[in-house]
């Protein structure tokens, strides 16, 4: 760790005011934290949001407004939360451990970073997102917790966050504000493939802050909704592949399908191709094989993870067939 | 080991085959095994108070004066040499106090390897410490940073630039096998066993089964990293350490640095977890040599990333186990080749080719072991060696071969247990396997086992039972002293330079002494964790229990004859003899008539004395060459596979131990419930990843290294046969590590049972159940 100071946020101007001169936000400092012991990241200021407005509001319209400071144990135990988007609460449960979810803020976990080996190893491992160009070590390496989707050839790297396949299933809004002003951004825009920049990990600009979260009022298929975790140990073990799913039938034909995948890729995965060709169809788990592998055609596995196509496509029978005979 | 050391033990062993056993250690059976007051009950820990409180200091919380902080730069090569080092940006970092690199190290010596020959000695490798450029794996110390804070010592180290030049390494298991060596012996028993003609009763067999088993190479894990807080005064060199090996670690020391044995001080009152890894490693070593240069005390933590690079784990291992039977289940011919990794520069034996020898009878054996000579950490002890492993191919291969036979696995063992050593004929001091096996089978209801795989299931969940033999041999070690004071209430201290990991071992010898010396458990205090105290041999081997045991026991024989010549005639024992004397009632007493009794505080008061004391020591095991001793344990398991992610859970696991008697029921059943614990991180998510392209280890947090959290730890159930082993001090044998050994494979084979997939690779990921 290089030598850093640390601040306090007395306001949200304050603490956009020193992001803006190039200040890092420590929301729970349950990832950062680490990235700055083992200098995978450096910083020569920290300015700590994490007791900014930590509020979880309903509007007149029905969203869900959850500002960025919240912690992932406070939200997942939000009453309005645990009934409306259940995805989320479980989503929430089933990540790191308790203490951790303590700490840990939706800002913080929008924005923490892969835990990818080869990313952390600064002194052993070459790693293009830490430094462009240097080459991957991941490849052909200890690649089981790597991507089978929207890979490319300087990073296969998968994004790490159980809270984000949730957001991403329940079509998220994200609120940012920056020098430019305020502006928001669907969750499943805000982060990106690597493509041949794998540093660049989401659409955040300079100086910009994530403020908030908003759901949108819920839909039958967020409501009857379920969150799968597929994992190595049964706690305190990031996703090998996890599911967020849900459904709304009409007559026992789906008229809504919502699937996010976790542990497959850089980002949360809306498998939007396996939704379309669910609807109108009866949940039959034939139906549902057929849909996810519609989404898996593009799927590319590396030399240790094959499994995880079998694996996405079990679990999202499973995870969709128990919804489908779930009551409403 | 040696040819000659090879001939040596096996003269002694064939000479005391002759030797009538009344002449050896255990010849009469301890009094103790049947006369118990305070052992055998549930005993809490004398420590645990001041754990709880957080008043036990451990090694990094020794408080001192002027303290600098060690942090290390660790090699990115696995071989080379370094050809440049620049340390100028660290030497200029805020609050460094010293850099030391192989330029500027003192000169010192290798650490005598640590063996079952010199009980001074700890070393876990042969290789130099920072005394050259020369790079022998990845994660080497070549830089070591001294800082007034650690946050200071740990960025000054990110500045250090090494550049390397690299020579081709030899990190690739599979390569490495095609080149293996063979060692003569393993431990103190010869490598090879070629007996029966295995290879044509195998091949005349009317059942076989032939298998491969793989275990990966782990790293140890306790909840304690590391540390040793270390200072040298006037000369003289305090180190307080986190150690299982005080005087050993003092022995080294003293070698290293070149002084003189009582100019060396180790202090470790508490350890945070053994397991084999609180041993030398070059973070003492380098610590000691940093503060002497310095000249500042100083603290060494490791990092849990050091850890991983510093330390040595249990090392891969690759095994073919090939069985044949008759068409009974008798066991015909036993095949165990076998491969494990040993850098040239460790000194540890995996022997995991010594499960075989002694749990079944068997007519025929072909066994060997070879070593994998590759460029990595040296690999070490970690609980149960050489069984922990050996266990998971033999059990796994017993389940297959009662497969195939259509039997019982439970009924296949029943048919083989063996009634003396299979291979030397030498007669068991105690051996009660089977019985283990009814005491868990019965507890965890084994007839509600489905003889036939992929048959009970719960929802998406398959069901299985499945059972392993456990064991590990009897270790007792010469050497191990202790001292018994009376003060002048008649009151007991017992003092050795014992280790304390958190089993017990001050609590246990505490009853030992209370019922050895016949006084209520309130009067006798034990000290240990010091090498100022009594010489102790190290706690590994599951061998401290007996060892001090023995040590207390001496003493106390002498302290007996020692009050008796300070009674003189003007006691009601004048004229008795010391055989016809006994401790109780906080003195000695007259066998015969009771009545006769005085008290150790009446004695010292007319001898005007304010305190007596004697010190015994543990004689030479000879008891081990002439009988085949071994604990047993049958282990049994419940679990769910799911079969939509192969996600393992599981549910209960019975452990039924044959180690002797139990000498404290609360601390046992807790170190039995640790190994299981252990074996169960083995069986399902322990793995140490070592990137073989570049001699690597990734895995270097707990977050990437897994070990069971509380979630994957089912209800454990131990049980005990507590038959006395007539040949051991209590009558007990040591329990610290069979609880490890036979939990992955009773946990496979529980796999197996629930879903009809033999998984002979661990550990037991989920993508493997595909």
């Amino acid at each position: 760790m290089t030598p850093l100071c640390y601040v306090r946020a007395g306001d949200r101007a304050d603490a956009l005011a020193r992001v803006v001169n190039g200040a890092r936000c420590l929301g729970g400092g349950t990832n950062l934290v680490d990235l700055l012991r083992q200098n995978v990241e450096q910083a020569s200021e920290l300015v700590d949001v994490s007791r900014l407005d930590g509020d979880v509001r309903e509007s007149d319209g029905g969203e869900l407004f959850i500002d960025a400071a919240v912690t992932n144990a406070a939200l997942a135990a939000h009453p309005l939360v645990r009934r409306r988007y259940p995805v989320l609460a479980r989503a929430l449960l089933a990540g790191a451990s308790a203490q951790i979810r303590n700490m840990a803020t939706v800002g913080g976990n929008i924005l923490q970073r892969t835990r990818c080996m080869y990313f952390y190893d600064v002194d052993g491992a070459r790693c293009n997102k830490r430094q462009p160009g240097a080459g991957c070590d991941a490849r052909e390496g200890f690649d089981r917790y790597h991507a089978i989707l929207g890979a490319s050839d300087q990073c296969v790297a998968t994004h790490p966050s159980d809270m984000c396949v949730a957001l991403a299933m329940l079509d998220a809004v994200v609120h940012l504000s920056g020098p430019g002003g305020d502006r928001s951004v669907p969750l499943t825009d805000l982060h990106v493939l690597p493509g041949a920049t794998p540093q660049v990990e989401t659409v955040l600009q300079p100086g910009e802050l994530i403020t908030g979260v908003e759901l949108p009022p819920p839909s039958d298929a967020m409501v009857r909704s379920d969150y799968r975790k597929v994992r190595d140990r049964s706690s305190y073990a990031f996703a090998v592949v996890s599911v967020a799913g849900g459904l709304g039938l009409a007559e026992g034909r789906v008229r809504e399908a919502r699937i996010a995948l976790g542990g497959v890729a850089a980002k949360p995965w809306r498998a939007r191709r396996a939704e379309a060709a669910l609807i109108g169809l009866a949940p039959t788990p034939e139906a549902l094989l057929a849909a996810i592998r519609e989404e898996l055609a593009d799927a590319r596995p590396l030399s240790g993870n094959g499994f995880k196509i079998g694996l996405v496509e079990r679990t999202v029978v499973a995870v969709l067939t128990t919804l489908a005979g779930a009551r409403a | 080991m040696t040819k000659l050391q090879n001939a040596i033990i096996g003269g002694v062993r064939a000479v005391l085959g002759q030797v009538p056993a009344s002449w050896l250690p255990g010849g009469t059976p301890d009094p103790l095994i049947d006369k118990r007051v305070a052992l055998g009950g549930q005993q809490s820990r004398i420590d645990g108070p001041d754990k709880v409180r957080g008043a036990a200091r451990f090694a990094a919380e020794v408080a001192m004066e002027d303290l600098l902080y060690a942090a290390f730069v660790h090699s990115t090569i696995a071989r080379g040499r370094i050809a440049d080092l620049d340390v100028s940006d660290a030497e200029a970092a805020p609050g460094v106090a010293l850099v030391m690199t192989y330029r500027n190290a003192p000169r010192i010596g290798v650490p005598p390897p640590i063996g079952l020959t010199n009980l001074k000695a700890a070393g876990n490798h042969t290789l130099p410490i920072l005394q050259d450029p020369e790079i022998h794996w990845n994660g080497q110390v070549v830089a070591v940073v001294l800082a007034e804070t650690r946050e200071q010592a740990d960025h000054a180290a990110s500045l250090v630039r090494v550049r390397y030049d690299a020579a081709p390494a030899r990190t690739r298991f599979e390569e490495g096998k095609t080149s293996a060596s063979m060692p003569e012996s393993i431990l103190v028993e010869r490598n090879r066993l070629d007996k029966g003609n295995a290879g044509q009763k195998f091949a005349q067999a009317a059942v076989t089964i032939d298998g491969v088993y793989t275990t990966p190479w782990e790293s140890h894990a306790p909840i304690e990293p590391h540390a040793a807080t270390i200072a040298w005064r006037d000369g003289k060199l305090i180190v307080h350490d986190a150690t299982q090996m005080i005087h050993a670690t003092a022995g080294s020391f003293a070698k290293v640095f070149g002084l003189k044995a009582e100019d060396v001080h180790v202090s470790s009152p508490y350890v945070g977890g053994g397991f084999g890894a609180k041993a030398l490693w070059d973070h003492q070593i380098l610590g000691v040599a940093a503060a002497k240069l310095a000249g500042r005390p100083v603290r060494v933590a490791l990092s849990r990333a050091s850890m991983h690079r510093l330390i040595g784990g249990r090392t891969r291992t690759e095994q073919r186990v090939a069985l044949a039977a008759d068409a009974d289940g008798k066991l015909t011919a036993l095949l165990h080749h076998g491969y494990g990794v040993k850098p040239r520069h460790s000194v540890c034996d995996e022997g995991f080719s010594l499960t075989g020898r002694s749990l079944y009878a068997c007519e025929s054996f072909d066994i060997v072991q070879h070593n994998v000579e590759l460029d990595l950490l040296a690999n070490s002890f970690m609980r149960g060696p050489g069984e922990t492993p050996g266990t998971f191919a033999i059990e796994c291969a017993m389940d297959e071969l009662a497969h195939a036979l259509g039997m019982d696995p439970i009924e296949l063992r029943r048919r083989n247990a063996a009634t003396c050593d299979p291979v030397s004929g030498a007669p068991h001091s105690q051996s009660a396997m089977m019985e283990a096996y009814d005491l868990g089978a019965a507890r965890i209801g084994w007839h509600r086992r489905a003889p036939r795989p992929c048959t009970r299931r719960d929802g998406e969940w398959w069901i299985g039972i499945g059972c392993a033999t456990g064991t590990f041999p009897f270790t007792r070690m010469p050497g191990t002293s202790a001292r018994i004071t009376l003060d002048a209430n008649g009151d007991a201290h017992v003092a050795s330079a014992a280790q304390e990991m958190g089993m017990g071992t001050a609590t246990v010898q505490r009853q030992h002494a209370a019922d050895r010396l016949g006084l209520p458990l309130e009067r006798v205090t034990v000290a240990i964790g010091d090498s100022r105290l009594p010489f102790a041999s190290f706690a590994g081997g599951s061998s401290q229990t007996a060892s001090l045991a023995a040590a207390i026991s001496a003493a106390s024989g002498k302290l007996a004859i020692q009050l008796m010549r300070l009674a003189g005639n003007d006691t009601p024992l004048a004229g008795l003899k010391p055989n016809e004397i006994e401790f109780a009632e906080g003195g000695l007493r007259s066998v015969e008539d009771p009545a006769r009794h005085e008290s150790f505080a009446s004695i010292l008061r007319r001898a005007g004395r304010g305190e007596l004391s004697a010190i015994g020591e543990s004689g030479a095991p000879l008891e081990v060459l002439k009988y085949s001793m071994h604990s047993t344990s049958a282990i049994f398991c419940e679990l769910r596979v799911s079969e939509v992610t192969g996600e393992i859970r599981v549910d209960r696991l019975v452990g039924a131990f044959d180690c002797g008697r139990i000498l404290n029921a609360k601390t046992a059943a807790s170190q039995f419930k640790g190994g299981m614990i252990m074996g169960l991180g083995m069986a399902l998510t322990e793995e140490t990843l070592l990137d073989e392209r570049t001699g690597r280890i990734m895995s270097t947090s707990l977050a990437d290294y897994h070990v069971p959290v509380h979630l994957d730890v089912p209800d454990i159930d131990v049980l005990w046969t507590d038959i006395p082993d007539p040949r051991t001090p209590l009558g007990a044998r040591g329990i610290g590590e069979i609880g490890t050994t036979g939990v992955a494979a009773a946990v496979a084979n529980a796999v197996f049972n629930a879903t009809g997939k033999r998984v002979r690779d661990l550990p037991l990921t989920l993508d493997k159940l595909f």
